[in-house]
């Protein structure tokens, strides 16, 4: 087994441990032992670079279940090393976060490291696989654990609602895009998505490709937070910080940008991937910078802002898969792959840093909500220093990286008027409209962040608890973030060709590897472009409207903070719940009756439409013994008296007529040949009869049945149907064994069984030799049966106790 | 006479089922008791009727009746005595508890 393929579980092997060593090592904090697997990840995924830089791949298949097709087999470029240094590098910096924000006594840490371990292992599978089924089963992990993470105080109401909804809807796409992953394997005949790609050429012409990818899409928009998916995402805030910071802001919502930037080369170039990843993106921006601004409390703030950036990010992933449309496409074509890949380095960083800063907010004040914030610059230094390097940086100002990435999406978007493609003449204009808008908007809520909780007038009888810095533990993983966020945004180009270009490349697959896009040069200063005057124009709209927010705050649409979408999330599962309630009551109805029909009507079916299949029905006169007058009329007599049975109101005359079909029936075995049985159905049926009239003698007469008319009805062709499913079953049978020169397995038993069994009476020797063991459970059967009915009758209960 | 006996058992199984769906606990034991007859019927009729003589191997010499039926049903008529026995217990024990043995009436749980 590789080291590689360790790597991946490593995570998980991890995980199993955790619990020991927070029961037998009560006195350190258990995240120290956590801590330890990220921080080794990080430093092995590390020594990947270089040779990934060179332009090379890593791949090492294990074989799972061959004969389903599905390896366990990883795929590293520089894409899926991208992820891997972001998946481990936030992780460890969110261990070391939860450390102190996390109580060593109060807490469950045991529950939340597993968790926690789960979802590292399961997001590296996701962005290493290259089995697509392997790459599900992980994808599915993460939503199972982001689960389990956002309940983690699972007993606040809200925390469960969170992890409801978060399940449900992420989960739905998990299962569409299992949908378009079938669809896919149909397509292309392979389950690896490198071989995939490799037929992107001719898999465009087939009938399925549209349906697979948008039912692909389901599945990463879901998990993406992408309108109108994203309800799920300021849910999840119930979660705490650390979790809020690594799994919805870092990394398992970048699980879809992932999946769709994976499948670029293969969808990318047509116009039906163009136009759904870029019009879902941009109105996923719009509407995500215009919801974050309405809320009050700091998390739901961040959450709406990365709805919004993972928007952005979506939006510039469609506009990028343009140039796959050309051989060697056009410059204006390829930058926005770059933006996307720059701004979803840029906001890990940044957006980690602002999440931790809400937490420590959080955790030293006792409240998020903004109207109560105030004045903590003095109080705060350090973490008003994080707050306001990474909300700038989100807002799109020099000198950080938001700024070099927020240029190279104007600059992408204004690109756009300019292609000549997909028929887009029109539209192309909305592009950067709806982009400068939505800066706009994001340059508020960024002010809005900062200035509320740290500017204006310091309120004390607003805490619960004395106000004051955090540890030093708690800074150290903001203060690193930061720290990148100015390195980038001052030198961006030394994380170009080490992690961007190997990327890019790697998403641009199809275009010549010394095509000038794939070689990544950012620098600060483009000279008095538009990109620079929009972002100009964003900053002074922005500012004046944070200015005049005074006179506009308290507009109603201001004041409603719940988004609308919610709306028809709580509809659905409302009908959802109360339709299959009706769907389970329409069946379960407690009545006996209903479910003995449920299960003849069943058989019945079963049964015929057996009978049909293979032509069972069959009627052979010739081969029946033949039939007597004094045979004919007993069986009449029988007949007509069994039909009597439930017309029959008085208790006695009713165990008469049932003791007589009984005795009949004995009657029916000594002419048959059958002494034995006869003997048996005599004793047997006295006994019955009088159980029958020691049972009448204690219960309530039998009153005359009334059925209601909708159901007396059926139970008359339920009856009858199934007399004669019987009756055709029995002469099928008859006719089958006439047809057929069968040999009866009892032969043997007749020819052996004196010489073996030293008696004479087949039948006996049957029972009491060949069957002899069948017997001894019967009469166990018997006794457990005598038991019950003791118990039954003789039981005597106390007051009050049921049965 | 094989079809004269399908018959009867189709009209056993029919008049069975008929009581098997009744409100009644009593008449469900009855029906119970109708369809386990007809299905010991069943077994002696599909493996043909009146071939020989009795399998009595050192009363008569040549084509008995085939003895496995009959062992089986002589199985099969112990046990749905003893299934009868057991439900004309329930049905006693349910009406002395709730006072009914009316099966609509006996509708669902304490959890409800």
């Amino acid at each position: 087994m590789s080291l590689t393929l360790f790597a991946v579980l490593l995570p998980f092997v991890a995980a199993i441990f955790i619990p020991l060593l927070y029961k037998w090592l009560r006195s350190v904090h258990t995240g120290w032992f956590v801590f330890v697997i990220p921080l080794v990840l990080f430093g092995y995924f590390l020594t990947f670079i270089p040779d990934v830089m060179n332009g090379n791949h890593y791949y090492h298949s294990l074989p799972w279940v061959p004969t389903l097709g599905m390896d366990f087999s990883v795929y590293i470029d520089g894409w899926g090393l991208l992820f891997a240094l972001l998946i481990t590098g936030i992780g460890f910096l969110v261990v070391l976060y939860s450390i102190y924000y996390l109580d060593k006594k109060r807490e469950a840490l045991h529950n939340f490291y597993v968790y926690l371990l789960l979802f590292m292992g399961a997001m590296l599978g996701v962005v290493l696989s290259d089995n697509i089924l392997v790459l599900y089963v992980f994808w599915e992990i993460t939503s199972l654990s982001s689960m389990l993470l956002i309940s983690y105080w699972y007993k606040r109401e809200a925390s469960i609602e969170g992890a409801q909804k978060s399940t449900l809807i992420t989960v739905f796409g998990g299962f569409t895009m299992l949908g378009g992953i079938a669809l896919l394997s149909i397509i292309t005949g392979t389950l690896s998505i490198q071989e995939m790609i490799a037929q992107a050429d001719t898999a465009v012409n087939h009938p399925y490709f549209l349906a697979a990818m948008i039912l692909i899409l389901v599945g990463a928009f879901t998990k993406s937070a992408q309108f109108p998916f994203h309800i799920w995402l300021p849910d999840a805030m119930e979660a705490p910080t650390p979790v809020s910071a690594y799994l919805h802001s870092a990394t398992m919502v970048k699980a879809g940008i992932y999946l769709v930037a994976r499948f670029t080369p293969f969808f990318g170039g047509t116009a039906e991937w163009f136009w759904i990843l870029s019009s879902f993106g941009l109105i996923t921006l719009l509407y995500g910078s215009l919801s974050a601004v309405r809320q009050k409390d700091l998390k739901s703030i961040l959450a709406f802002s990365t709805i919004s950036q993972l928007g952005l990010i979506m939006s510039l992933l469609g506009i990028g898969s343009a140039a796959l449309y050309f051989d060697v496409p056009d410059e204006i074509y390829t930058g926005a792959v770059l933006a996307a890949v720059f701004h979803l380095f840029n906001h890990a960083t940044f957006k980690g840093s602002l999440f931790m800063a809400a937490g420590i907010v959080d955790h030293e004040t006792g409240t998020r909500d903004i109207r109560k914030l105030g004045g903590l610059m003095t109080i705060m230094p350090a973490t008003f220093t994080i707050s306001v390097i990474g909300a700038a940086s989100m807002a799109g100002l020099p000198p950080f990286n938001g700024f070099l990435s927020k240029e190279k999406f104007f600059m992408a978007l204004t690109d756009v008027t300019e292609y000549s493609i997909f028929s887009i003449e029109s539209a192309a204009i909305w592009f950067p409209i709806i982009g400068w808008v939505a800066s706009i908007f994001t340059f508020l809520y960024c002010a809005i962040f900062v200035f509320r909780t740290f500017g204006g007038t310091f309120k004390p009888d607003n805490f619960t608890k004395h106000v004051h810095e955090a540890p030093i533990g708690m800074l150290i993983s903001p203060i690193i973030l930061v720290t990148i966020v100015v390195i980038v945004g001052i030198f961006p180009n030394i994380i170009s060709p080490v992690l961007l270009e190997p990327a890019i490349a790697s998403i641009m697959q199809g275009i010549p590897q010394d095509h000038p896009a794939l070689s990544v040069d950012i620098y600060h200063w483009h000279g008095w472009e538009l990109e620079l005057f929009m972002t100009i124009a964003v900053v002074v709209l922005g500012s004046l409207l944070y200015a005049t927010m005074r006179k506009w705050e308290n507009l109603s649409i201001y004041q409603r903070e719940r988004d609308p979408v919610n709306g028809l999330y709580d509809y659905s599962l409302k009908g959802l719940v109360s339709s299959s309630t009706g769907v389970t009551k329409l069946q379960m109805t407690g009545r006996l009756r209903d479910y003995l029909s449920f299960i003849s009507v069943f058989l019945i079916l079963l049964v015929m439409y057996t009978m049909f299949k293979f032509d069972a029905f069959g009627l052979n006169l010739a081969g029946m013994s033949e039939i007597t007058v004094y045979e004919a009329i007993l069986v009449l007599f029988f007949i007509v008296s069994v039909l009597a049975i439930p017309f029959i109101q008085q208790r006695v005359a009713a165990v008469a007529l049932l003791g007589f079909v009984g005795f009949y029936i004995a009657l029916f075995f000594v002419i048959f040949r059958a002494p034995d049985v006869a003997m048996t159905q005599l004793l047997v049926e006295t006994v019955v009869v009088i159980l029958f009239m020691l049972a009448f003698y204690h219960l309530p007469g039998l009153r005359k049945e009334k059925d209601k008319p909708t159901f007396a009805f059926p139970r008359v062709i339920i009856s009858v149907a199934v007399g004669i499913t019987v009756t055709a079953v029995a002469l099928g049978a008859n006719a089958y064994q006439q047809g057929h020169d069968l040999i009866p397995i009892s032969n043997y038993q007749v020819e052996n069984s004196a010489d073996l069994a030293g008696g004479y009476n087949v039948v006996n020797v049957v029972l009491v030799d060949y069957r002899g063991l069948d017997t001894v459970l019967e009469l166990l059967v018997l006794g457990i049966a005598a038991l019950a009915v003791v118990t039954l009758v003789k039981l005597r209960m106390k007051e009050g106790e049921d049965l | 006479m094989e079809l004269l006996m399908s018959i009867s058992i189709g009209v056993l199984f029919m008049v069975g089922t008929y009581l098997l769906l009744s409100k009644s606990i009593i008449r469900v034991v009855m029906g119970l008791l109708l369809l386990s007859h007809g299905a010991h019927l069943l077994l002696l009729t599909m493996a043909g009727l009146k071939q020989g003589m009795p399998a009595l191997v050192d009363r008569y010499d040549q084509a008995f009746t085939d003895p496995l039926p009959q062992a089986l049903i002589l199985t099969a008529i112990v046990i749905s005595f003893g299934m009868t026995s057991f439900s004309l217990a329930i049905a006693y024990r349910t009406y002395k508890f709730h006072k009914t043995d009316n099966l609509d009436e006996l509708r669902g749980s304490n959890d409800d």
